[in-house]
């Protein structure tokens, strides 16, 4: 779960990190009250859960309160990069003398946390560590054991920075560990992290990113995890019915059981000449309901032309599949082309259902797409 | 031969009095899985399936000289699961369960790791089967598995079965499947499942089934290549028109920025020499074994 930077800088102002003053604000009218709190110039920044919003547009500057209400009106209810815009955190806008980036972040091949500390921040830190790797620091942490202020100065040894600046960053860095630890993060970033004219040390920017897996105990997230900003209408619902599903450009509906099997499918709608519409995992022993709300989930897009349901059942049985697409059929009234193919646990008893209701079902997946495809039409 | 299970298996079965550890219980005894006894905490002294169960792991090993456990827990408890077994001694360690939280997992391997000689496969993975072995530590369908030469490494379950299903019916039949999971973090990798098979005299081929995320297969690819791999690898990469930051269905699949692309991996099986199947149907036709 992305949280959005003002969620993220609440969280890290709790330990510690410094942020710039400001909050978060829904109309122009709040935009401007803050801004008068604020005094002075500020920037407006676009809460989203993307990147790349300051390019786009997302994050602008005001030098009064008339000015930031008037820019709020323009920017809130726009969209910026595929994401409505309903949110602006408003804050005090700083005088810059040096930008750096730190985080911490899962690393897989490692199994463990991995620390990244630049000493040019505000840009992409991949970029970075390709034309210029001195001036980034990598480490990876002992998953038993953590990140202690002494490891923290190390990653810090090999830029040329003051002590006073080396003992503030390393102290930011175990700040940061311990989040990731608290939380349950995958990632945490401050890029920039700057040091302003005046000498101190303001995180401007902050991105954070929660476990979905552990979200089961941290209640803190309880109402957050009800709404996500990069996912659509379908994606929301399917979420709460407990379905694996992705929305994608296309006309054909795909479902089957299993990520890469899933995933697989898409693949064959594209190599056959289709668009697939989306990615449905009904995953693994679903019931007869669960496979039924997917199917009509899947159905009640616009878009979708036909679907193609691709089961290999191990755990997942092939009759409870077949009931559950005789009965979304019906309780649909759709006049869709729907192709199966089913493989596995009670298959020949899942195949005469299908047979029985004129339910086209075909030997393998490659030809139930092919198939679909023949009579879809329209993809 | 086979790699990780074999008759000297002696499985416990972590969470077998729940509903997915009694089905799966019946059904590896059914394949012919030595399974010596089950662990629920609380439940020490019931029987499921004509399997004892005891309170604890490090109980049920010593009992039944146990030395490979499968698990069923639920994703909350999957830490302390991992850790007793880890604790209790046991040489293997298939984690089935789901939805493991990844500071438990990076937890639960390095706890494996510090002791040195276990392997842990998964999370979230459907497991390990040796068909001429009759033995299976896992949830896959028994039967559309056959005794042969293929071995099989996998990041995907329902996948795996579909392409185990086009050996049998080639009848090349496979040497040990092993699922090792979807996750971002896991025990075994391609890595380790590749060594193992490179050792194995009933592996002639290996087939490789990857997925977007991560950089798993790259890595695969760059051992063949350094070290000019001797058995023929045929591999297959599934998400390649999954959308980038989008999870396609569990956490391990998804693209990140440029990382994790179908492209990449399926360039480095290129470079690295190993045939990439468009399809999994042609995957038996490009292995030559």
């Amino acid at each position: 779960m992305k949280l959005l930077e003002f969620e993220a800088k609440t969280i890290l102002k709790e330990y510690g990190i410094p942020v710039p003053r400001g909050r978060d604000a829904g109309t122009p009218d709040e935009v401007e009250l803050a801004a008068r709190e604020i005094g002075g110039p500020v920037v407006l920044k676009a809460q989203i859960p993307v990147s790349g919003r300051g390019k786009a547009g997302g994050i602008l500057f005001a030098d009064d309160p008339a000015g930031a209400r008037k820019m709020a009106s323009g920017l809130l209810g726009s969209t910026i990069k595929e994401s409505l815009v309903n949110t602006l955190l408003v804050e005090e806008a700083l005088k810059v003398d040096k930008e750096y980036y730190l985080s911490v972040t899962i690393d897989r091949v490692a199994k463990s946390y991995v620390v990244l500390a630049s000493i040019e921040g505000g840009v992409d830190i991949e970029q970075v560590a390709l034309a210029s790797p001195e001036k980034v620091s990598r480490y990876w942490t002992d998953p038993l054991s953590g990140l202690d202020k002494k490891q923290a100065r190390e990653i810090l040894a090999r830029f040329d920075l003051s002590d006073d600046t080396a003992v503030e960053l390393a102290s930011m860095l175990t700040i940061l560990f311990s989040a990731v630890m608290d939380k349950d993060a995958e990632l945490v970033e401050l890029n920039p992290l700057v040091r302003t004219t005046a000498g101190t040390f303001v995180a401007v920017d902050a991105r954070m990113i929660i476990d979905d897996n552990a979200l089961f105990r941290h209640e803190e997230f309880a109402d957050r995890s009800l709404s996500r900003e990069d996912e659509t209408p379908l994606e929301l619902e399917a979420r709460k019915q407990n379905l694996a599903y992705v929305d994608l450009p296309g006309s054909t509906g795909v479902i089957g059981n299993g990520a890469g099997l899933v995933m697989a499918t898409v693949d064959l709608v594209h190599h056959f000449g289709g668009s697939p519409a989306n990615f449905l995992d009904i995953g693994g022993g679903g019931s007869v309901d669960i496979n039924r709300r997917g199917l009509l989930l899947v159905l009640s897009k616009p878009e979708v032309k036909g679907v193609v349901v691709n089961i290999f059942g191990g755990i997942t049985r092939c009759d409870f599949v077949a009931q559950a697409v005789i009965e979304a059929i019906e309780e649909s009234g759709t006049g869709k082309p729907i192709a199966v193919s089913m493989m596995g646990t009670n298959e020949a008893e899942g195949k005469r259902m299908l047979d029985e209701a004129g339910v086209m079902n075909f030997p393998n997946m490659e030809e139930a797409v092919q198939g679909l495809l023949r009579v879809q039409g329209g993809h | 031969m086979s790699i990780i299970v074999d008759q000297g298996t002696r499985v416990i079965v972590q969470g077998i009095t729940g509903r997915e550890g009694r089905f799966h219980t019946a059904s590896m005894l059914q394949y012919g899985t030595n399974i010596v006894a089950g662990v629920t905490p609380g439940k020490g002294g019931e029987e499921v399936e004509g399997v004892p169960v005891y309170d604890t792991a490090a109980e049920a090993v010593t009992r039944h000289q146990a030395n490979t456990s499968i698990m069923f827990v639920p994703a909350r408890f999957a830490r302390s699961a991992i850790l007793e077994a880890v604790d209790a001694g046991l040489s293997t360690i298939v984690a089935i369960t789901e939805g493991v939280a990844h500071k438990d997992a990076i937890e639960g391997m390095a706890r494996a790791k510090q002791r040195g000689d276990t392997i842990v496969i998964g999370p979230n993975c459907p497991g390990v089967i040796s068909p001429s072995k009759k033995t299976k530590v896992g949830i896959m369908p028994n039967h559309i598995f056959k005794a042969g030469r293929v071995g099989i490494v996998s990041r995907s379950g329902s996948l795996t079965y579909e392409i185990a299903w086009h050996t049998t019916r080639a009848e090349l039949g496979q040497s040990t499947c092993v699922g090792i999971g979807g996750d971002a973090i896991i025990g075994l990798d391609f890595v380790g499942a590749l060594k193992m098979f490179r050792d194995d005299d009933e592996t002639e081929g290996v087939v490789l089934i990857g997925e977007i995320g991560g950089n798993a297969e790259e890595t695969a690819a760059a051992y063949i290549a350094e070290t000019g791999y001797p058995k023929p690898v045929v591999a297959y990469i599934a998400g390649r028109m999954a959308p980038p930051g989008k999870r396609m269905g569990h956490a391990g699949a998804i693209i990140m920025g440029e990382m994790g692309t179908a492209r990449s991996k399926i360039d480095a099986f290129a470079a690295a020499s190993v045939p990439v199947a468009d399809r999994p149907s042609q995957i038996v036709g490009l292995l030559r074994v």
